[in-house]
């Protein structure tokens, strides 16, 4: 009944400095100096997701990321939190890549670790947020694949020697869609599927001893012709920071003078303050 | 791959039990002015999927699509990723287009990576707006970090050169006056024979939702998790309803179940918006939501931190408790 999950994860600096963010005046690159690294949020939730399933069923779960050296120390804390094993695949030539270029290299790292029956990812990363990989991915794996999960349930019949297949519900604007899923799938969750458990101290100690592996481009069968920047077939051009600031008039005074200051701010931006107010009245 | 051999703009339109996603139409719009900036003679063209689509084509005619492309199949119902994908790769390796729109919906930002993947070929996401340069190529401006920096993305040596583009990031869609167009049905069944099955879509639920749609709505009322409370959420929703607008959220909003849902979220992953006033009530003004509202005429912010982010991108700063200063104002609107 055992599944062998992996999880995609990535290293990406922390959404809640991005305020930070500048771009150099003269070489025109994107600064993030002291901004630290984190686990990219929603990514958290997939491996909670891949969690309940082993927890279920049974299985391995194998996390994976394709990132610089330091990527090691977001698979230890994902050990930690209960992963069985993990994959760093990291070398110079891996950089630059674009999304398909990242997911073709995932596939291969996931190729050569084995044959998957679910592979888990967010559906998007905090700081490119494109959320094209896990898409991909599935292209390049010739799996099934879901994107935007909210809700999974495994079709676990009675006499099966294994699950073959899921049922799970698509976010859409304002719904969402039900499908049957054919295992093996590539299935990319959102946040409000569930809530990541914590970590413990057991689960820290124990992580030292789980088994990282760490892959450069020779360990992995690829095409060299695919990866980096040379696979991808987008190219970024010029970067800029667009400027939100605006001239910010203060109000001041008390309450009701502040309140009446706003009555004709609204009244000179044209909104008509009484034709909603008639048919209001007292209220409903 | 010979680049030459690759014309014309399409727009890959999007419904859902029937209803046109208007996103589409802007994106015609955007086509259009595209096809001018390429100098070409190539028609714009729409393509809908569906079941019981072909009434479709006159809307997206009048919008600015020279041909509609309709691929009217039951089994093209409701989208099955697999589905839609083959079918359409099929079409675009037939047809040959050089330049591909979609809207960065739940449908879209599934889909174009995947015709991306298929066709070995180069997809920027989300954009917030595409144009032409002078060697003829499609440059598409990209957010990151939550839109604190934007970047062109392009794709010069592969094709199609595709781009989503997010819902209302463009503007009110124009109609074309006087219209012509022809409409081109596509016989989906060669496509559909490879498709397996290993995605079966279910069943569809869709909510309509209530009031007026944020995209469309002349004033935003905007609230954050300083709000506190869902009792004091009520009063965005009750200014909203009085000014005629709608209300809007940030993330925190959602996760403590104030707001209505994720249709109310403003920001690089929620909606984009531009309303005539846009009123932020204990909104901090996270990067994210800021460019998610950065366009709105009129920008009000009412945050008991006066160093809040929000009030620097704000035209008219009141530093005080939303929850406070909310009453106070309905109170006196109501007096009006």
């Amino acid at each position: 009944m055992t599944l062998k999950i992996a999880v995609c994860i990535k290293p990406v600096p922390d959404p809640d400095h991005y305020d930070k963010i500048t771009i150099h005046p003269v070489k025109k690159t994107i600064t993030r100096e002291g901004i630290p690294t984190i686990i990219n949020p929603v990514d958290k939730n997939a491996l909670e997701a891949a969690l309940q399933i082993k927890e279920q069923v049974g299985g391995t779960v194998t996390v994976i990321t394709m990132a610089p050296p330091n990527g090691e120390e977001s698979l230890r804390e994902l050990l930690a939190m209960g992963a069985d094993e993990a994959c760093l695949l990291t070398d110079r030539a891996f950089g630059g890549a674009d999304t398909l270029a990242t997911s073709y290299t995932l596939a291969q790292g996931l190729n050569k670790l084995g044959n998957f029956d679910l592979v888990f990812t967010g559906t998007e990363s905090a700081d490119g947020s494109t959320s094209q990989v896990p898409s991909q991915l599935a292209v390049w794996l010739e799996m099934a694949h879901l994107w935007n999960v909210a809700e999974i349930k495994l079709n676990d019949e009675q006499g099966q020697e294994k699950v073959q297949e899921v049922q799970a519900k698509m976010k859409i604007e304002n719904g969402y869609i039900e499908y049957v899923v054919k295992l093996p799938a590539v299935l990319a969750v959102s946040r409000d599927i569930n809530t990541p458990r914590f970590t413990s101290i057991m689960g820290v100690m124990k992580a030292k001893k789980k088994p990282l592996k760490v892959c450069t481009v020779d360990d992995v069968d690829l095409d060299r012709t695919l990866i980096g920047l040379n696979g991808s077939p987008t190219k970024a051009g010029a970067v800029f920071a667009p400027s939100m600031d605006r001239k910010g008039e203060r109000l001041t005074g008390d309450m009701d003078e502040v309140v009446e200051q706003l009555l004709q701010k609204l009244r000179a931006a044209g909104i008509n303050l009484e034709i909603n107010n008639g048919s209001q009245g007292g209220g409903e | 791959m010979e680049i030459g051999a690759w014309k014309g703009i399409w727009v890959i339109a999007e419904q859902i039990g029937g209803s046109l996603n208007s996103v589409s139409l802007e994106l015609l719009s955007k086509a259009r002015q595209m096809k001018e900036e390429l100098q070409s003679s190539e028609p714009v063209t729409a393509v809908i999927l569906g079941s019981g689509v072909r009434n479709m084509a006159d809307e997206l005619g009048q919008y600015g699509a020279e041909e509609v492309i309709v691929v009217d199949h039951e089994a093209l119902a409701i989208f099955e990723n697999d589905t839609y994908a083959a079918v359409l790769s099929d079409l675009i390796l037939e047809r040959k287009p050089e330049i591909i729109l979609m809207g960065a919906t739940a449908i879209g930002q599934d889909l174009a990576p995947m015709l991306g993947g298929i066709l070995n070929t180069g997809v920027a996401a989300h954009c917030v707006d595409v144009r032409i340069n002078e060697e003829g190529e499609l440059v598409s401006v990209v957010p990151a970090f939550g839109g604190k920096v934007l970047g062109d993305i392009l794709c010069p040596d592969h094709r199609p050169q595709m781009a989503t583009l997010k819902p209302g990031i463009l503007g009110e869609p124009v109609p074309q006056k006087g219209a012509s167009f022809k409409v081109t049905e596509y016989q989906a069944e060669e496509s559909l024979k490879k498709v397996t099955g290993r995605v079966k879509a279910v069943a569809i639920n869709k909510k309509e939702s209530q009031g007026i749609p944020l995209e469309k709505a002349e004033v935003i009322v905007a609230g954050g998790w300083g709000i506190g409370s869902n009792e004091n959420w009520h009063y965005l929703e009750e200014l909203a309803k009085l000014l005629g607008g709608a209300v809007g959220c940030t993330r925190p909003a959602i996760d403590e179940n104030w707001a209505e849902g994720e249709h109310q979220m403003i920001g690089t992953s929620g909606k984009s918006v531009r309303p005539k006033v846009y009123i932020g009530a204990a909104v901090s003004g996270s990067t994210h939501h800021l460019c998610g509202m950065k366009d709105s005429g009129l920008v009000i912010s009412i945050n008991t931190d006066e160093n809040a982010p929000i009030f620097a991108a704000s035209d008219v700063c009141i530093v005080a408790d939303a929850a406070k200063f909310l009453p106070k104002l309905l109170e006196k609107i109501k007096q009006a």
